[in-house]
Parts: structure tokens; sequence; C-alpha cells
């Protein structure tokens, strides 16, 4: 789709998302002094739920805060947290910023590599897994620190971080 | 969950209620929440600002500036809204204590959050996290809802005639967004590139409208202030530096933490005494002791008290609290490629200095890490960085720029070891320690 293209924007009153998260976005854009205050939130759980920011989020999106496509590609853009491509249902996210770094960040994140069969900002062939190498996240004092979607896991060792994937692998084919 | 450490030396105000259940806003109640917050409708904004200043409490986020004062910059008379935002964007390498905070103490934060709106007369509270904190803003969400159900937010708070609304949301991932100016623009669903000053937010700030912007850790230090009294707040700190500060102890100490001591303590202590030395015995060879931006010490400069001005005078920064131990098996060449290689990735890319000078200082340290490094390199990274400093849009540019002139100054024996095509002579050393 191109930047500026209106043509695609989804019908008004239709929508993309689950009943939950348009009711969601309804709310959202009451909530603050101007509407598009809402858009990172917006962007992130759109994100959480189709598990990328799809052009048909992007457009819809921008319809909802009265914005064009490209303002919100704009935005987009600038945040790592927020892609516009699938990942794995698991993305490791291995912090190896300077306090992990002294812990072994590095090791970890190499093991994960090793472990996994594949590099930074992949994803295993089945899905189940992708990896990427994060700035800090704020857990400096238990480092080395990994991020597992939202969740943290501290203190990590090779072979406690052998468990962590293991886990959520069989958590996986539950 | 983050492991909770202790220490005889620590002073818990803030912390003071971390693993008690206090998420739970009975259990908050019970251990003297939301009791400052009443006694600030009742005594009114002069009140507050007056004990904000008495308390010396200066603002955790990183520069130091007096909290008291901040607030009272904000005009009286406003035609547009006035708002009070909290920051707990915490992204600088090294710091992870608004974690805690907003993990143990969710209502300390709401109410430091309405206290600062009742003394600058604002109505509307925002608080953002980081992105990668979406588990915290959670627990924060519930905080607020349950403030809500109780009469402590909305219209009419505590049965009075004051109105405090509060909206609480994440980031996506931007370190840059944790300066203020780029803060409000992320707020405002905007890239986070920062705003010229002045206008200083106090005046012109979220929506133009002005604006308090302090950090996660100021915020919760409020209502501990209106309750001891800001005197005996400040009389647990040093000169001029009020109260305790958490300092984010992490790298090769033995027992890496977060420890809430008085504004002063001595550096050496913290990390020999309270942290437990440097792990497995070995020599220690540097500490950061503000967060990735600040300054690196020799351990001959680390007998000093760690308030925002005695760090100062030994040629770093307090910043926010984060420090790093590094031990005698550190290549600082890789360890300043590390830290520079974040600011590349972070910088806005809004003014060529930090954009262009980022990217150059990440070039040459790597290759010179990698053994490709010639001697006139040395001083071109010191060089580079000394001309990034003060030239740019924020202080972005200078959180890079001054780590790595202290680092080619204080280790340029470690930089002279890389030359002559010899890849880090310290890469055996690390391999054993981690064996
Ligand atoms: C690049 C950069 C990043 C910053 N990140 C943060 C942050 O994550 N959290 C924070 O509280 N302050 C951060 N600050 C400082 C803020 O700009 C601001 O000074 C602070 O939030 C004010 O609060 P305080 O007075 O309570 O410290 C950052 C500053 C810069 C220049
Ligand atoms: S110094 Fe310039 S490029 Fe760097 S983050 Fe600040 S505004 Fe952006
Ligand atoms: S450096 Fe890894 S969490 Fe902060």
């Amino acid at each position: 789709m191109s930047l500026t293209s209106i043509a695609e924007n989804p019908k008004p009153g239709s929508t993309i998302f689950s009943p939950e998260l348009a009711a969601r976005f309804d709310k959202l854009v009451t909530l603050y002094p101007r509407r598009r205050s809402a858009l990172i939130p917006m962007l992130l759980y759109a994100q959480d739920e189709i598990g990328y920011v799809s052009d048909a989020a992007i457009a819809e999106i921008g319809q909802r805060l009265d914005i064009t496509v490209l303002d919100v590609r704009n935005v987009l853009t600038y945040y790592s947290m927020l892609r516009t491509k699938p990942v794995g249902k698991y993305n490791v996210q291995v912090c190896t910023n300077i306090s992990c770094m002294l812990r072994g960040g590095q090791e970890i994140l190499a093991h994960c590599k090793d472990r996994l069969g594949i590099g930074h900002k992949e994803t295993t062939p089945d899905g189940l897994f992708s990896l990427e190498e994060v700035e800090c996240i704020g857990a400096c004092s238990w480092a080395p620190a990994v991020q597992v979607n939202y969740d943290f896991h501290e203190e990590l060792t090779p072979e406690s971080m052998d468990a962590l994937l293991d886990e959520y692998r069989s958590k996986a084919s539950q | 969950m983050p492991r909770l450490v202790s220490h005889p030396d620590e002073v818990k105000v803030v912390s003071r209620r971390f693993g008690r259940g206090a998420t739970n806003i009975d259990r908050y109640i019970e251990l003297d929440g939301y009791k400052a917050v009443r006694q600030a409708i009742e005594k009114g904004p002069e009140w507050i600002i007056a004990e904000m200043k008495a308390s010396n409490l200066r603002g955790r986020g990183g520069a130091g500036f007096p909290t008291g004062m901040k607030w009272s910059f904000v005009p009286k008379q406003s035609e547009k809204p006035k708002y009070v935002l909290v920051n707990g964007d915490e992204s600088e390498p090294g710091t992870c204590k608004d974690h805690l905070i907003f993990l143990h103490d969710p209502h300390a934060v709401i109410e430091g959050c309405i206290v600062a709106g009742l003394a600058v007369g604002a109505k509307t509270g925002f608080i953002y996290l980081r992105g990668e904190y979406r588990y915290l803003l959670t627990i924060m969400e519930k905080a607020i809802a349950d403030a809500y159900a109780k009469g402590f937010l909305g219209k009419g708070i505590f049965g009075s005639n004051f109105d405090f609304e509060i909206i609480s949301q994440t980031g996506a991932g931007a370190y840059e967004v944790g300066e203020e100016s780029a803060l409000m623009e992320s707020l405002e669903g905007k890239r986070g590139i920062p705003r010229i000053r002045p206008p200083f937010p106090a005046v012109v700030g979220l929506y133009g409208g002005p604006t308090v912007i302090n950090n996660a850790e100021t915020i919760a230090s409020v209502s501990h202030i209106l309750n001891m009294g800001g005197e005996a707040y400040a009389k647990i700190g040093s000169n001029r530096n009020g109260g305790t500060r958490l300092f984010c102890i992490s790298g090769h100490a033995e027992r890496p933490g977060v420890y809430e001591l008085p504004m002063g303590y001595n550096l050496k202590k913290m990390i020999y005494e309270v942290a437990g030395g440097v792990r497995g015995g070995r020599q220690l060879k540097a500490v950061v002791p503000g967060g990735s931006s600040t300054p690196v010490l020799l351990p001959s400069e680390i007998d000093i008290g760690m308030d925002f001005d005695q760090v100062g005078k030994a040629g770093s920064m307090l910043g926010s609290g984060g420090v790093v131990v590094l031990d005698e098996t550190v290549c600082m060449v890789e360890f300043a490629l590390r830290t520079i290689q974040f600011y590349q990735h972070e910088s806005c890319g809004w003014c060529i200095p930090c954009r262009e000078g980022t990217d150059w200082l990440k070039k040459t340290l790597t290759r010179f890490h990698a053994g490709g490094g010639e001697a006139k390199d040395i001083d071109h990274i010191q060089y580079l960085a000394e001309n990034m400093l003060g030239r740019t849009f924020c202080p972005l540019g200078d959180a890079a720029a001054m780590p790595t002139i202290a680092f080619v100054k204080k280790f340029r024996q470690e930089f002279e070891d890389h030359l002559n095509g010899k890849p880090c002579p310290y890469a055996k050393q690390q391999e054993l320690t981690l064996a």
C-alpha cells in the first residue's frame, strides 16, 4: 500500500480488531486532551493482538485518530518495540548493555543463538521463537536479564536459559 | 521477580513498603498511605511548596534540580490547563529503581502525583512508563482504578472540592523519550524529538500548558516528605542534598541490588560494605557512578560522598543512581564501545553532532577493538567526543561524549594496548573468568 493511500482505508464503522480491542480504542481516544495522544498505546495494543502492526492496522488507527497513514508510519518507525512484520510466538530479547555485559549477557545471547539456531531479529522455522539483542531493559541489578514478550527473567545462566526456553516450548504445545 | 536486598546501613523511606503488599490499596493506607495528600488538601499549595523546598529534595531523574523550586516556577494563573507528568521511562543503562517503585508501591506514585497537582494547580496527571514495563503498567492501572473507586481520584477527591485525574500509559522503546521535552512529544503521539527551550515545560509544556515533569522516584518521595516534614527529610541526607536515594548497584559487585541509602553515603563503603565488595575478591578497576552517561571513576577516586555536589566535584555526576562496578577483567575499550553503541542506537537523529558523532565513535571503537586501531585514533576519539560537548540540541549528545572522554583519558594505556593489530588483549582473561 502506498504511504498516503486513502482508498484502501477501511469503511468508517468497520474494524479489523476484536470487539474488545475496538471498544478499548473507542475509550482510549476520549481519554486524552487530544485524540492523537492515544497513538502509541493503540499501536502497541494492535501489535499485541495481531503480532505486528499491519498495514490494515495502520490504516484503521490513522482513521480513528483522524491523522494520515504517513503520520502513523512516521511515529511507528521511531519506536524500537513496534514492528511491521510478524515475529515468533515468543520474542526472546536479550540485554547486552553494560550491566548485563559484565554479568554474561553476551554469553546468554550467544547461547540462545546456538540453541535456537537463529541470529539477531530472526525467527525459528516453526515460528515459535524470535531472538533479539536489546538495549538495557531496566533490570540491571538482576543481570543478566532477558525479556520474553513482556515477561522479565533475571539472573540467568546458560542452564537456566535452557530451562526457560524449554518452559516456553512446552507452554506452546499445551 | 526482581530480588530485594537489604543492608543495615539502609534508610528505608521510598522503599519502606517494598515487599509488604502495598499494591493493595487498603494495605497501602494501613502503611500510612494517602495521609500526606489529605494534609496537603487541608494546608494548601504554599505549605506544600515550602515543605518541598525545606526537604532539599533534588530530582532523581539525573540532573538533580531542586524539586520544590521546579514546582514554584509554574505560573499560578494560566489560560491553558496545567499538567503533572511522571517520568517512568527509566532507560539509562544501569538504572532499575523506578522498576521496583512501580512493582511494589504504585500508590506512592499516585499520591505524589496528586500532591504535585495540588501544589501547582493541575487537574490532570500522566504517568508514562517505558514500553518494556508493560507488566508494571498493569499494576499501575489497577492501583489507579482502586484509587478512583475510593474517591481518591476523580471529582472532589477525598471529599474536597479538588478534581484530579490520572492517565497512565507506556512508551514503545526509545531512550530519548526519557528526556523531558521528547517525553511530552511522545505523549502527544509523536516521534520523540526534543523541543527547544526556553520556553521551559513549567511555562509551556504538554499541550502547551504549564507542566511539572518529575522522575518517578522524585514523585514517590513526596508523600514521605510531607509525612515526616521537609526539614526532617533534609536531615537524612547531606548538605543541599536532602533525603535518601535508591542506588542500583550492578556489575561485578558481590551483592548487586537496589539499596536505599542517605544522600552523601560514601561510594567506597557502598561498594565494599553494602554490596559486599568485588565478586570473588577480585581487584576493582573502575566504577560508573550514576548510569552509563556519567564519566567513569578510578578506584583512587571513589572515596567520595554520593550526592550531586560531591560526585560533581570528583569530575563525574550522580546521575540516575546506577552504580556499575567493574573488576580487573573488564576491557575498557570494549566497555567504551558497548556504551557508545547504546547512544548511537538511541540518538534520535535530529542534530548532526550527536547523530554523526555517535556513529563515528561507534565505527572507530569497533574497528579499534577488533585490532584495526591506529595510534592517531585514540586522539581522534577524544577530539570528536570533546567537540560534541555542548553542541547538541539535547543532552543526549553530552551523555554519549562525556563517558567516552573519560574512558580515553583515564584508560589510555588500555587503548594503546589494542594497537598494532592486537585484538583485545583482555579477551583471554575474560574467558577464564566466565569458565
Ligand atoms: C537523553 C535523556 C534521557 C533521560 N531519561 C530519563 C528517564 O528515563 N527518566 C527520568 O526520570 N529522567 C530522564 N531524563 C531527565 C529528564 O529530562 C528530566 O530532567 C527529569 O525527568 C526531571 O525529573 P526530576 O527533576 O524529578 O529528576 C533524561 C534526560 C535525557 C537528556
Ligand atoms: S542530541 Fe540531537 S540527535 Fe541526539 S538525541 Fe538529542 S536532539 Fe536527538
Ligand atoms: S543493562 Fe541489562 S537490564 Fe540494564
